[in-house]
């Protein structure tokens, strides 16, 4: 049994795992895919103190690496559900189960998605939820991004430097992004907005060609760039407590409402989400479990 | 190993083992991140190969094979396309799926 299993092998628990094993508890990071979390698609990372640029692969590898020669193990799996048992918990993988006294949740979030019939089956084939890992595939050609917010915004002005055509849609009229954006994206003859009205319909046989949106317009794209923010992956069948939008409710002690249960990162109720606020709670995540187990 | 248009037949199309292809980008985060895994994958056995198109080194192969979003791993077997993922899944998943 480990003394502390941390679920996320993003910079939250990579820091926690790092704090836990320097306190000399057993631990154990499941990571579902590739440690790093969200910074895997952060191209450049400028904000992080002491490294005026670094990209978030060569970040997470070194945090990754740190946490290894700490002697913590890292198992690549997804964890579905949590069970009490005698004596701590048990975490349900897809490929295995794993006991620990405690527990520290930093799954993170993951892109929200639209929510429309065949959005699944055109990823990869037209859909993305990244435009700085799929913009380049659409070099002349016409594309459209969905959202109302900065990171749509910023997107559109991105995928204006590649396409020949950018459709910026939202369902309001006016997008919630503010400011010297704004002026920018008018200021872009390749940008047209395309306001007040939902996509009803995705549009094509084997790939991509098309939205339909729920006024009756429709519009001819090779690309849809998805950018409605982002939602928390708290789906472990155990009654968390939880605010609105599904974020795991804890204040900066990351003590959520079951005692031996933690939670650090963007998954917590919190004002900023960032790499050094994500840091932040894991290292106090894993005082906090280290607390409990003495 | 990195492989060419010109080295597909041979390396993968008229490959007798399973082989998984990751078309991967230099200025895509992501795939920097899955590119260690799948070189530990391919030190691992003898069963399967792995190997990697750039798809700006090789735009044709991309467009070929309908890629458009990366990291994108095909799986092939006796010359045939059995199985594809797009985005970062982990080692084991990929191993999982060479040795169906």
């Amino acid at each position: 049994m480990y003394d502390i299993l941390i679920i996320g092998g993003g910079p939250a628990g990579l820091t926690a795992a790092i704090y836990a094993r320097r306190a000399g508890k057993k631990c154990l990071v499941l990571e579902a895919t590739a440690c790093g979390g969200q910074i895997l698609n952060t191209d450049k990372i400028t904000n992080y103190p002491a490294m005026a640029s670094i990209s978030g692969p060569e970040l997470a590898q070194n945090m990754q690496q740190q946490v290894l020669d700490l002697g913590a193990e890292i198992e690549y799996d997804k964890a579905t559900m949590i069970t009490a048992i005698d004596g701590g918990f048990s975490v349900k993988g897809e490929d295995g189960e794993y006991a620990a006294k405690s527990i520290i949740i930093a799954a993170g979030t993951s892109p929200r998605k639209l929510g429309l019939p065949r959005e699944d089956e055109f990823i990869g084939k037209g859909v993305s939820y990244c435009v700085t890992c799929d913009g380049a595939f659409y070099k002349g050609k016409t594309v459209s991004i969905y959202g109302g917010g900065f990171s749509a915004a910023y997107g559109a002005l991105y995928l204006a430097d590649i396409a020949d055509k950018v459709y910026l849609v939202h369902h309001h009229d006016e997008l919630r992004a503010t400011g010297s954006v704004i002026d920018a994206i008018n200021a872009n003859s390749k940008i047209e907005m395309v306001l007040g009205s939902d996509i009803a319909e995705l549009e094509g046989s084997e790939k991509l060609t098309g939205i339909a949106l729920a006024d009756g317009r429709s519009l001819e794209v090779d690309a849809l760039f998805v950018s409605i923010g982002r939602v928390p992956h708290c789906d472990f069948c155990i009654d968390l407590k939880l605010d609105d939008e599904g974020y795991i409710v804890a204040d900066e002690s990351c003590e959520t409402s079951i005692p031996g249960i933690f939670v650090a990162g963007d998954i917590r109720t919190k004002n900023l989400r960032q790499i050094v606020t994500a840091t932040a709670d894991g290292a106090a995540a894993a005082e906090a479990a280290i607390r409990f187990l003495n | 190993m990195n492989i060419t248009s010109e080295e597909f037949d041979k390396e993968v199309l008229s490959c007798d083992k399973p082989v998984v292809v990751d078309f991967n980008a230099t200025w895509c985060p992501p795939c920097q991140a899955l590119h260690p895994m799948l070189e530990e994958l391919a030190d691992e056995s003898d069963e399967y190969k792995v190997v990697f198109v750039d798809i700006d080194e090789d735009p044709i192969l991309a467009t070929e094979y309908h890629v458009s979003s990366i990291p994108c791993l095909v799986f092939f077997k006796n010359g045939e396309e059995y199985e594809r993922r797009v985005g970062l899944i982990p080692k084991k998943r990929v191993k999982k799926i060479l040795e169906a």
